[in-house]
């Protein structure tokens, strides 16, 4: 028995998904820019993803540019807007909580000479839209916020950054990342206030190696990479059509969302109920945040990352320790909560899909139950 | 909390004894651009149409953005519905605009009573809702000059009505109140502007494209389907005939002089799109043509185009510089896909010395070597009829 419970770091494919991603490599492996059948077919397959995206985000299709994910998505966003704002101020504001691409982008535009206003979290991995205001002045030129924190589930106050940013007249250009929330909750663009959007294929059950930026009508970014006419000269280089068709048709697969967060609500009950009831054990994160996202303290005799391989090797049960991205770092994210140390290094990420059972949950309990028991703090 | 849309009509209000008539045809078409966004109900009053949405989970957002390309509305506003109370009218509008209060730092009340009974004279309802709102919103400043927001309350019959900004209305007149033309659509940048600016003075709008495969690809003829589908955003469903025009370019490059090769091809673009405009009712044709702008659209290249059809052919960009032309078609979202790089059938065979000067007696010799009647048959006959929305 396998529980797979790390769909924050990726979902499994679905087989649609990897079948469509065959048929692209073996068969409609034109050039989506050549003129000849081949590249033709293979355009129509991008541009069917591309329909399906904008149905998905309820914008134009000429909105959608295809990346290889999202820590390109998130840098092209950041370089992209600064670069065309930088005559018009210096301050970009972000929180402390941000997914590593767009720190260590931030990071990089301070050391440039931009201020980089980063907004900390109080203990639950909550932030405020008062703080948002507060951060937001006519200087501004870029907020950067993630929509849900991959970590902790937060959801951010995303809607008040428009409102801070007309209040202070500000010309910033507000990019959010979806890349947790898409496919889970409303990312319409327009309904947040979001002039650049990033999402990804992987977290919804597509292929690795493609994801999306959503560049509002009217609104211009400057290119990262410079090439041919791809993707509008924003994002140049050949597409990868059969990753971009995968993404299409994960998109177009989509189940209701409203049932599925329904039923998630349901596991993460079950799940927190149950998580409790063990000795010792301690929820990080509020019952206000994602419900696809646990952040959970087990206090054994072994750190984060043993508790991951523990739990794989002898009860098939698949969770994480933190993002997968920082590869065993410890989590800013626990640390900008001020969590202690001790927390910090005992404690793991569960994450759902539609396809998380209550089985997986007990299976999951089952392991950290007999851990905590076995190897006690 | 009931919300409404309000309409201002455009110029209609200026209509006579068959404003009635202009007004109905506006509420079909605004119906018609609703259709997949909800129900709503109509109510006409003095110069506002009331659009209220029957189920109130509609997402007003998308009524709005789809209201703002319908022709014939000078402006719009989403309202919220109160009695007629100043404590009601004080709570709703905190309720209603709390969140556009706070985008903003500065605003202004104004307030217009129709209801002349209403205890509260207009100056008194500004004052009592201003000094309201500024106690709840710390932020806000009052500005009466230049302010982010103004919220405007209406005393009328039956129900105040609180309002934020008004949202600039697509103007002119409401589709098919003009009636019927055909435009004669490439991929370039004029035919969609052409088209929509006629839309806009209330035309219906069908349209011909002529397409000569091998020579065009799928790629040019899917670009038309774009613009044509971003024009329909504002006209309402095109009815598009794709015509073959292979044969035709092929028989005027074998038999005709080079010099008159785009001219003489104009000719027979203006014949087909005339037989198939007579068929759907059509009382003009619509060109994209702008007077010197290339070798065929010199007044005197004009006139030998026009001289072969005896409808009306309306060309609104005639006086209009490129630059003119590209603002529009950025306004109506049409530049990007009209300047993706696919060969037309008005690029593939171009003269390399255009006559500028055309002589008449010369083209019609030339013409007198094609079997005019019999291509034109062939051309009509094959035509693929699509309807796009």
């Amino acid at each position: 028995m396998c529980a797979y419970l790390d769909n924050s770091a990726t979902t499994k494919p679905l087989k649609e998904v990897a079948d469509k991603v065959y048929e692209m490599l073996s068969d409609t492996f034109g050039n989506a820019s050549s003129f000849h059948k081949l590249g033709l077919d293979a355009n129509a397959e991008v541009r069917r993803a591309r329909e399906m995206i904008a149905k998905a985000l309820s914008c134009d299709i000429e909105e959608i540019y295809f990346t290889s994910g999202g820590t390109e998505s998130n840098n092209l966003a950041i370089f992209g807007a600064v670069q065309a704002n930088r005559r018009k101020g210096k301050r970009i504001v972000t929180t402390a909580i941000e997914h590593e691409s767009v720190l260590q982008a931030c990071d990089e535009l301070e050391k440039q000479g931009y201020e980089v206003i980063r907004i900390t979290p109080d203990s639950k991995g909550e932030i405020t839209e008062k703080q948002i205001f507060d951060a937001v002045n006519s200087d501004t030129i870029l907020v950067s916020i993630m929509y849900v924190n991959n970590e902790v589930g937060t959801i951010m106050p995303v809607k008040a950054i428009r409102k801070a940013v007309s209040r202070a007249h500000a010309p910033a250009l507000i990019h959010i990342d979806c890349v947790q929330a898409f496919g889970k909750l409303d990312v319409k663009p327009s309904k947040l206030g979001a002039d650049l959007v990033t999402i990804t294929a992987h977290k919804v059950h597509g292929p690795k190696g493609v994801g999306a930026l959503y560049v509002r009508k009217g609104v211009r970014i400057l290119p990262r990479t410079f090439g041919g006419e791809q993707e509008k000269k924003l994002r140049p280089g050949t597409e990868s059509s059969p990753l971009i068709a995968g993404f299409g048709k994960a998109v177009e697969l989509f189940p209701d969302i409203k049932a599925q967060s329904e039923k998630i609500k349901e596991i993460n009950q079950y799940a927190r109920e149950k998580l409790s009831a063990i000795n010792g054990v301690k929820i990080n994160n509020t019952p206000a945040a994602s419900d696809y996202i646990l952040n959970v303290y087990i206090p054994a005799f072994m750190t984060s990352q043993t508790i991951v391989q523990h739990f794989s090797s002898q009860y098939g049960v698949y969770i994480s320790n933190g993002s997968a991205c920082a590869k065993g770092k410890k989590s800013h994210v626990l640390t900008a909560m001020k969590l202690s140390d001790k927390i910090i290094d005992k404690s793991v990420r569960i994450s759902f899909s539609g396809n998380t059972t209550k089985a997986d949950i007990d299976a999951l309990v089952q392991a950290v139950s007999e851990t905590v028991e076995k190897y006690p703090v | 909390m009931r919300e409404v849309i309000l309409i201002k009509n455009g110029e209609l209000v200026l209509k006579g004894l068959n404003r009635n008539t202009f007004e109905d045809v506006l509420i079909k078409n605004m119906k018609r651009a609703l259709k997949e966004i909800g129900e709503f109900k109509f109510t006409k009053s003095q110069s506002t149409i009331m659009v209220a949405p029957v189920d109130e989970e509609t997402d007003l957002d998308d009524a709005v953005e789809a209201l703002s390309k319908v022709f014939g509305i000078a402006a719009l506003s989403r309202a919220a519905v109160t009695e007629k109370d100043i404590k009601a009218i004080k709570s709703t509008a905190l309720s209603y605009l709390g969140e556009k209060l706070e985008e903003a730092a500065t605003f202004k009340v104004e307030a217009k009573r129709s209801d002349k009974k209403f205890p509260l004279k207009s100056p008194e309802i500004c004052r009592e809702l201003g000094g309201f709102l500024l106690s709840k919103f710390h932020h806000l400043k009052v500005d009466v000059h230049n302010p982010d927001i103004i919220i405007t309350v209406e005393v009328r019959d039956t129900y105040a009505f609180i309002r934020g900004n008004n949202i600039k209305g697509a103007g002119g007149m409401p589709v098919s109140t003009s009636g019927r033309a055909a435009v004669l659509i490439s991929g370039g940048i004029d035919s969609p502007v052409a088209a929509y600016m006629m839309a806009k003075r209330g035309i219906e709008l069908i349209s011909v494209h002529f397409a000569s495969p091998p020579y065009t690809t799928e790629l040019a003829e899917r670009k038309v389907m774009d613009l044509l589908h971003k024009v329909a955003a504002y006209s309402g469903p095109i009815t598009t005939y794709v015509v073959p025009f292979t044969e035709l370019q092929e028989q005027i490059r074998e038999k005709c002089p080079e010099e008159y090769f785009t001219l003489i091809m104009r000719r027979y673009m203006m014949r087909i799109a005339e037989i198939l405009a007579k068929r759907q009712n059509c009382s003009a044709l619509i060109t994209g043509e702008s007077v010197g702008q290339v070798a065929s659209q010199t007044i005197y290249a004009l006139g030998c185009t026009d001289s072969v059809t005896t409808m009306p052919v309306f060309r609104p960009c005639i006086g209009m510089d490129k630059e003119e032309i590209i603002k529009i078609s950025r306004k109506i979202d049409t530049f990007e896909t009209s300047i993706q790089p696919y060969e037309d059938c008005c690029t593939v065979f171009t003269p390399k010395h255009p006559k500028t000067r055309p002589h008449m007696d010369e083209i019609e010799n030339a013409e007198e070597e094609l079997d005019s009647a019999a291509l034109i048959e062939r051309a009509v006959k094959n035509v693929r009829k699509t309807v796009i929305k």
